[in-house]
């Protein structure tokens, strides 16, 4: 098979690397609102039946979203091996805290209305603030820990070893602050969806909540950028890049130094659209909420998310995953790939299925178009949850 | 096996795997009964077959909501347990499951929220599309996973990259169509549709005796009955298909699922029963059919089997070569950019596809290439797995496919003859048979997974090798972790199921919808 050779190894390895953010971000926005709605649930709705009516907005939806979680799991594991390697098993019990909240999760919304008792719902209430609250802090904790390096090395043999990274470590006061930015950027898009699939009470808390979480989010991804400049080491390379090499990280030299993350924006200056619009998003999702504009708001937040995420990946660029003991195991773009035939294969599979995907998940959110009927819910007619 | 952390991280992944093909099973078949129920009421417009819908479909989401939950888990694993295998793998084993999640689990977690969601804000043909997709999503997601899983069994496609210190592919074409993938597929969705089919004829029983909701019970067991004959018999051609193939690829695994110590004659005879003891290498009161091993395992009469003490032997030859190549390889990364000596090259492409063999040595040294005799004699004795735990995992799960094919050919002919009621006994034994299919699926596994061991990839990379650098203390804190958490959840699962199935059918009082053809007349 020489197919793959049409196009350039270097190209192919871009295009993962955009890949790998359209999915995080694929994720942040399909699979983002119902974590945040999840961490508002015991906030926006007191009752049963505005529990129920909460649950049931994201009911139909969020097996679907997370699969964009399990979709950057697996594409991360095709494309990226070794950071999939070391990220899994180097936030160990970070991944593994995340796996129980969203083990709970589904089980939340499938069990939870199926007895009467009381203490059985506020249980299962509060597992589904935990599957959309932890997850969420999580990522944003690791997301926080990326940027400044993982106590990791690699040997000749290319085995990983991890030098003290222990649970504490990782919860350092910049990744509870990136933690704390992802949770309050979730919560304001989940806001957005609250709003424009419920009425009234709820609709109005969850704007309530959600004005505060857009405020949140602008402050925080502003100290989270001056956090980045003063306090946090960047790295760089210091042997010739090679775009087109094979995916063996030890064969470059890396520098760390502070500032270092911001070069790329004095490099493309067209890169600053990023943090642009992670400030942009958030205050048009802030003033979508207080004025009501029901469909759009979304959008805002949306928007906020992309630049968010983009941010992360955009300043790190080439880097990935930098080791902050060893500078040369550090991840790249150009040496902790697939090879040259997987990546092409995969990318066949992805401009084939990503637009099937796309059209169904919009067809069904079509057919889903509209609010929660709270009759229905009320008179538990509808198969609803 | 002493606590350490390989032991352990095979422990948790043992324990999770497992636990999730407690859920899968039933979501595999039941979601294509549910397809083929809503099919009938979709033709001939009969309201009692949206009421089976959308009966069993409650029960199967129960049943779907853990088996997404604790997917999620073994996906995650990979990279948190056996961080190694990850990166010495990722190039060919990751794009199964990233096709995985594109081709069919977007496809079956999108419609499954219409499915349950969707009944009044879709057309008939519209729900009916939802629950096929469901049905055709859960399928196809086991072709994946089989095709990810088939390759760990049977390694094609790929080869050693020295300068990156992984298996690269090759050939994706040969991952995507290897034989062993092909055959544990359909082996694995059919018992699959076993699985379900017992369920459905067992809960149905149940309401027989009980004298319960009677229409909606007979219609759900010939459905069930039919599809779970057709699904028994591919279980078993196809488990004679995988069984036929490990012949060729899994010599170790046939011999130790055979207890077949020593080389016989062809052809070679089938142990039915025995007690096969590891240390004295011998099978205690074996009982023999004549010819039948070698007819299963080659079909012909002239081709011989080896057997394990023959194995070994090959195993060490094996090493040997293997730390040619090791060695060979050790020059060429010393050598960096220049070009190494053509001698050395050829040493390592004439002896590559054994450098997995000096890995196992890494257990006894850790530079393979100064290990003794002696440690190669133990390194190749490490490859005979358990024998007598996949001997008797073998012949149990053989057993019950024979049961299913008896069970589902009986209630095929009392459906046939209108008497599913009249013999209490054989409804008895239905509802006493719904745990049989799980016991079946899991043993299953145990010899296909236990059975490759001391292989994570079969000749490519030992499971000692392949495990992430985490402390022990760790691992076990996960483990028990993990073990309290499925365990309430299953408690709860169960609670959930046997609620579904007393509280019985909601009813479904509206009335009968248009025939959509009036050639299609409804059965009673």
């Amino acid at each position: 098979m020489i197919l793959h050779q049409l196009i350039d190894y270097e190209i192919l390895r871009l295009i993962w690397w955009v890949l790998l953010g359209v999915l995080l971000v694929g994720f942040a926005v399909t699979g983002g609102f119902d974590l945040g709605t999840g961490a508002l649930l015991p906030f926006v709705a007191k009752t049963d039946v505005e529990r129920r009516v909460v649950i049931n907005t994201s009911g139909p939806v969020w097996e679907g979203n997370q699969v964009w979680l399990v979709l950057a799991g697996g594409a991360i594991f095709a494309a990226w091996p070794p950071l999939y390697a070391v990220s899994f098993s180097g936030f160990y019990l970070a991944m593994f805290a995340i796996l129980v909240a969203l083990i709970l999760r589904p089980v939340g919304f499938k069990y939870r209305s199926k007895r009467d008792s009381a203490a059985w719902k506020s249980g299962w209430d509060w597992a589904l603030f935990i599957g959309g609250f932890v997850p969420a802090l999580i990522f944003g904790v690791a997301i926080g820990n990326v940027l400044q390096g993982v106590s990791f090395h690699l040997n000749s043999d290319l085995r990983i070893f991890y030098d003290g990274t222990t649970l504490f470590e990782l919860l350092n006061p910049y990744a509870l602050l990136c933690g704390l930015l992802s949770v309050s950027m979730l919560v304001m898009h989940g806001a957005g969806w609250l709003q424009l699939k419920t009425d009234g009470a709820i609709a109005d808390r969850a704007r309530a909540f959600g004005s505060i979480a857009a405020v949140l989010t602008i402050v925080l991804f502003a100290l989270g950028g001056i956090g980045l400049w003063l306090f946090v080491d960047g790295y760089g390379f210091t042997s010739a890049i090679v775009t087109d090499g094979p995916s063996n990280p030890l064969a470059k030299t890396v520098a760390r130094g502070t500032g270092i993350w911001f070069n790329n924006y004095g490099l493309y200056p067209w890169m600053m659209v990023a943090p642009i619009l992670g400030f942009v998003g958030a205050v048009g999702a802030f003033a979508g909420l207080r004025a009501k504009w029901e469909r759009t708001t979304m959008l805002w937040s949306a928007l906020s998310i992309t630049g968010i995420i983009s941010t992360v990946g955009l300043s790190m660029f080439p880097f990935i995953l930098p080791s902050s003991v060893d500078p040369k195991s550090s991840l790249t773009v150009w040496d902790a790939s697939s090879s040259h035939m997987t990546l092409f294969i995969m990318l066949v599979v992805a401009v084939i299925f990503v637009p099937i995907i796309l059209a169904y998940t919009t067809w069904v959110y079509h057919v889903l178009w509209g609010k929660v009927d709270v009759v229905a819910i009320r008179d538990e007619t509808g198969h609803s949850y | 096996m002493e606590l350490d952390i390989v032991a352990l991280s095979r422990l948790q992944f043992a324990i999770t795997a497992l636990y999730h093909f407690l859920f899968i099973p039933l979501t595999l078949g039941l979601a294509i009964l549910l397809a083929i129920m809503e099919t009938v009421y979709v033709m001939t417009g009969r309201v009692i077959w949206r009421q089976m819908t959308k009966f069993w479909g409650g029960l199967f989401g129960i049943n779907f909501a853990i088996g997404v939950a604790t997917g999620i888990v073994m996906e995650f694993q990979f990279g948190m347990n056996w961080s190694y295998y990850s990166h010495y793998v990722g190039d060919i084993f990751g794009a199964p499951l990233a096709i995985e999640a594109m081709m069919a689990f977007f496809l079956e977690a999108t419609f499954v929220g219409l499915f349950f969601f969707g009944w009044d804000k879709l057309s008939k043909v519209g729900h009916l599309t939802a629950t096929w997709c469901v049905a055709l999503g859960s399928n196809l997601s086991a072709l994946w996973i089989l095709v990810a899983n088939g390759w760990m069994q049977n390694p094609v496609g790929s080869a050693f990259n020295p300068q990156t210190m992984r298996m690269e592919v090759t050939n994706f074409a040969e991952v995507v169509f290897n034989p062993v993938a092909q055959a544990k597929f359909v082996h694995t969705v059919s018992a699959g549709y076993v699985t379900a089919s017992v369920f459905v004829l067992g809960v149905s029983a149940w309401y027989l005796l009980k004298g319960r909701h009677i229409a909606l019970a007979k219609r759900s067991m010939t459905v069930a009955a039919s599809f779970g004959l057709a699904s028994a018999l591919s279980v078993v051609v196809l488990g004679d298909e995988s069984g036929y193939l490990s012949t060729e690829h899994q010599k170790m695994k046939l011999a130790a699922i055979e207890a077949m110590w020593e080389t016989e004659p062809a052809p070679a005879a089938f142990t039915v029963f025995g007690f096969p003891d590891q240390e004295a290498r011998e099978t205690h009161y074996a009982v023999h059919i004549p010819w039948v091993m070698g007819l299963i395992g080659t079909r012909s009469l002239d081709t011989e089997i080896p057997g394990i003490n023959e194995l070994v032997e090959h195993a060490k030859l094996r090493i040997k070569s293997g730390l040619v190549a090791y060695d060979a390889l050790q020059q060429i990364r010393s050598a960096g950019t220049t070009e190494v000596a053509p001698a050395v090259k050829a040493a390592f492409e004439d002896n590559g596809a054994d450098l997995g063999y000096s890995l196992l040595l890494k257990r006894y040294v850790d530079d393979p290439r100064k290990a003794t005799d002696e440690q190669i004699s133990m390194a190749a004795e490490d490859t005979v797995p358990n024998v007598p735990t996949l001997f008797w995992s073998f012949r149990v799960m053989v057993g019950l496919g024979i049961f299913f094919i008896v069970l589902m050919v009986t209630f095929t002919i009392l459906s046939a003859r209108r008497a599913l009621d009249h013999y209490p006994l054989l409804l008895k034994i239905a509802v006493f048979a719904i745990p049989l299919p799980w016991i079946a699926g899991e043993l299953g596994w145990v010899v296909a997974e236990f059975g490759r061991q001391p292989w994570i990839i079969e000749g490519v990379l030992p499971t000692a090798a392949a495990v992430s650098d985490l402390g022990a203390s760790t691992v076990l804190m996960t483990i028990i972790g993990f073990v309290a958490l499925y365990t309430v959840l299953i408690v709860i699962e169960m609670g959930l199921m046997v609620r579904g199935v007393q509280k019985g059918p909601e009813p479904d009082n509206e009335p009968e919808a248009v025939l959509i053809s009036t050639d299609i007349v409804p059965a009673e």
